[in-house]
């Protein structure tokens, strides 16, 4: 077995160095799947379920795109990363866009050398504390012993939030998400820190989630987002107007439903240019011109894959807060589709 | 005279006494109980706590074993149906059975594939365990790990049938040219293997046919136990001939292979396993060409044995110091030249000292198997870590995965253990 393992490593190894060097759209094509990288798992963000089929919210992202370029949502190869390996993953070109609820900081971006393609969910550290301790604001956690995760912004942001506010606290290290919940839960620490939608998916796991409550602070902005290698901007184009037309497709009342019938009705310009039946903006993009409708049908517009893997219904529920349109008072804004 | 004694002598016993049982104090439970447990009043004191704590953990245990949910469908239907009282949820070991096993993308009509391997592992590995058995079972066990990368991999067979040939080439050409000179058969029989693949690869490419008998599976579906077993097999079974070979090579006479074999084994030993995988998974993508993939189990693979391979060696270099100078006297005395010594009178000896070192090593490795969940593969740890915590059916289950994996390593390793003793029982001629 090993020898041959070796062999056979060998040859693919040769006939994979031949592709490549083509810009990414063309290899995606070329290749006929989309290589989309995904967290080991995070609950309501990206897990497989129980017959091995990948689901959740960045998922659903991973699948808009593939069935975009490639008019197939189930063309894809994902490729679970950790927080350790997930940007060499993507800078070594094993996958061609990071799907991994990833934070846009401005040395990523700049230094890393990638390309932030939007921001697909707007997130923020906040503060879990069990009910019996009697805590309403985040400001009165003073000589508060709190649970964070090592080595994170996370942890960054929280010294920064109590000097700020001038009280102080008593850090108890952790290594994962899944020990913090047993250490909380076991009483070793007052309360709980960690990014907002985690805290919401943590307290739901809990066998009584009402016995705790997340406190209204958010103490730092975290916006995840879809990214891409720097220097090839069409692929990064095509990541974010995918991203886009999702966004817009709830602005515009598109849904996966609707979307087939709208396509050829259409009475409303924008609608016609987004779903590809008037002008040629898929085109422009290298992609068919129903590219996005192709998108939206994937897996629904952005309201809906909130609301099927991380909405109020859903175990994790979350509200949509931040993450509404901006006509709803959220921060979701995409450009006009001209 | 006649009568005197027959007043004296009233009764002769003629038969013997029926034996009486000891005395209760002195015999059976009770005896073995104040010899063994209370014997003085300090071990009284111990035996009496040991019991109590053992009780305390039953009672504590028991009904969270028996109060266990076997079929509902998540954690909140255990809880549900619990009602608030202390129950395992072992529901998530047979909802997520075939995945803690096999991995989530193992394609599941295609079980009984490593299920097959794993059952003829034990007739492969049966002869090389047990000296008793008829020697021509080694032919099979020659023929297992292509005929296990075939089943586990699937695809066409050519791949491991091109393999399988390059070896026998390279033994062919060994053996032609071994009456010359060793070394000249050694590196001859490498050569002529490897030339074997680069033109069986290009045949095989030719040859191989659209539909293939087994479906193929990537690398990257492998999960679960199926991929703690097959890194722990093949890494163990790699690793003994290259750990021999660097020992042997440590004790060189020659500079140059003394030096290349000191500074690998003293650099492998130097570096932690973790670091080493993640060179194998993260670093290697930078030296090689955009878009290869090479395949992320042989990399591993390839670091595991590097790393296990030093510290065998370092074990057998134990062993070989510790067989006495008269030996090795006593071998080139009789005529023989190095590789037959060695293959004749040193290494049986030397590596039946390290017997237990080497199991050690074994052992430790394949529970280090576990460590490439850390590098995004999904083995036993990192299914239940990833994947089956991060579901909204099964987040916050914690004991019951862990306890299973647990108990599937322990069978393994402590299997590897008896029948390591065993072995030295065997082995044990005397000396003593």
């Amino acid at each position: 077995m090993n020898k041959s393992v070796f062999l056979g490593a060998l040859t693919v190894a040769g006939l994979a160095a031949g592709a490549a060097a083509a810009g990414t759209l063309d290899d995606v094509k070329a290749r006929g799947k989309l290589n989309c990288g995904v967290t080991t798992g995070l609950i309501g963000f990206a897990a497989p379920d129980a017959n091995g089929e990948w689901q959740g919210f960045d998922v659903d992202l991973c699948r808009a795109i593939a069935a975009g370029v490639l008019n197939d949502p189930n063309a894809i190869e994902f490729v679970p990363t950790t927080g350790k390996t997930r940007f060499t993953a993507l800078a070594s070109g094993e996958i061609d866009v990071l799907a991994r609820n990833t934070t846009w900081t401005f040395s990523r971006d700049v230094d890393l050398k990638f390309e932030f393609a939007g921001v697909n969910y707007y997130d923020g550290q906040g503060f879990m504390v069990p009910k019996s301790l009697g805590v309403s604001s985040a400001k009165e956690l003073d000589g508060a012993t709190v649970c964070i995760q090592t080595g994170t912004t996370t942890e960054l942001n929280l010294a920064d939030f109590f000097r700020k506010n001038n009280i102080s606290y008593e850090p108890v290290p952790v290594e994962t998400n899944a020990e913090g919940q047993q250490q909380y839960l076991a009483g070793a620490c007052d309360t709980y820190t960690t990014d907002a939608s985690g805290l919401a998916a943590t307290r739901a796991a809990f066998e009584v989630p009402s016995d705790h409550i997340i406190l209204p602070e958010i103490v730092s902005k975290e916006p995840l987002g879809p990214l891409v290698r720097h220097g090839d901007n069409e692929w990064g184009d095509v990541i974010r107007w995918t991203l886009n037309a999702l966004i817009a497709a709830e602005e515009l009342g598109v849904t996966s439903a609707n979307a087939a019938d709208m396509s050829t009705a259409g009475s409303n310009p924008e609608v016609n240019r987004l779903l590809g039946s008037e002008g040629n903006l898929g085109e422009m993009l290298g992609l068919s011109a129903d590219w996005a409708k192709n998108a939206i049908m994937a897996r629904g517009n952005y309201a809906e894959i909130f609301e099927k893997n991380i909405g109020e219904n859903t175990p994790v529920g979350l509200a949509r807060g931040l993450n509404a349109q901006w006509t709803d008072g959220g921060l979701l804004y995409s450009p006009p589709f001209r | 005279m006649s009568d005197t004694h027959a007043q004296s002598v009233a009764f002769v016993r003629e038969t013997s006494l029926p034996p009486v049982p000891p005395p209760a104090s002195q015999a059976g439970a009770v005896k073995w109980m104040r010899e063994n447990l209370f014997s003085n009043w300090v071990n009284a004191v111990l035996t009496i706590g040991s019991l109590y704590i053992i009780a305390m953990i039953v009672v504590k245990s028991a009904p969270w074993f028996m109060n266990g949910m076997w079929d509902t469908p998540s954690l909140a239907a255990c809880r549900e149906i619990l009602q608030g009282k202390t129950g395992a949820c072992f529901s998530v070991l047979t909802e997520r059975w075939n995945q803690l096993l096999f991995g989530f993308k193992y394609p599941s009509t295609e079980y009984w594939r490593p299920g097959l391997a794993f059952l003829l592992l034990f007739i492969a590995a049966a002869p090389v365990m047990f000296f008793k058995l008829p020697r021509k079972l080694l032919i099979f066990t020659a023929i297992y790990p292509f005929l296990a990368f075939w089943l586990i991999w699937g695809g066409t067979i050519w791949t491991p049938l091109i393999a399988a040939f390059g070896f026998v080439v390279g033994y062919l050409v060994y053996a032609r040219f071994m009456k010359q000179s060793f070394a000249a058969g050694f590196f001859g029989g490498i050569a002529a293997a490897f030339l074997t693949w680069w033109l069986g690869g290009m045949v095989g490419e030719a040859i191989a046919p659209q539909e293939t008998l087994l479906e193929a599976v990537n690398s990257r579906d492998m999960g679960g136990f199926m991929l703690n077993m097959l890194l722990g097999v093949t890494c163990v079974s790699l690793s003994l001939p290259l750990g021999i070979v660097l020992a042997l090579g440590r004790q060189s006479n020659l500079p140059l292979i003394k030096g290349i074999c000191v500074v690998f084994i003293e650099f492998i030993r130097g570096v932690p396993l973790i670091t080493l995988l993640f060179v194998a998974n993260v670093v290697l993508a930078y030296f090689l060409p955009p878009g290869t993939t090479f395949d992320l189990i042989l990399r591993v693979i390839i670091m595991i044995t590097m790393f296990s391979s030093a510290y065998i060696a370092e074990v057998i270099r134990g062993g070989l110091a510790a067989l006495p100078k008269g030996q090795y006297e006593a071998a080139d005395s009789l005529g023989l030249d190095y590789p037959q010594a060695m293959r004749l009178i040193i290494l049986p000896q030397a590596l039946k000292i390290s017997i237990p070192g080497i199991v050690n090593i074994a052992v430790g490795l394949f529970k280090d198997t576990t460590l490439v969940s850390v590098i995004s593969m999904f083995d036993l740890v990192g299914m239940i870590r990833g994947p089956i915590l991060a579901s909204t059916e099964w987040n916050g289950v914690y004991w019951e995965l862990f306890l299973f994996a647990a108990l599937l390593f322990f069978i393994v390793c402590y299997g590897i253990s008896q029948y390591s003793q065993w072995l030295e029982r065997q082995l044990a001629t005397g000396h003593r």
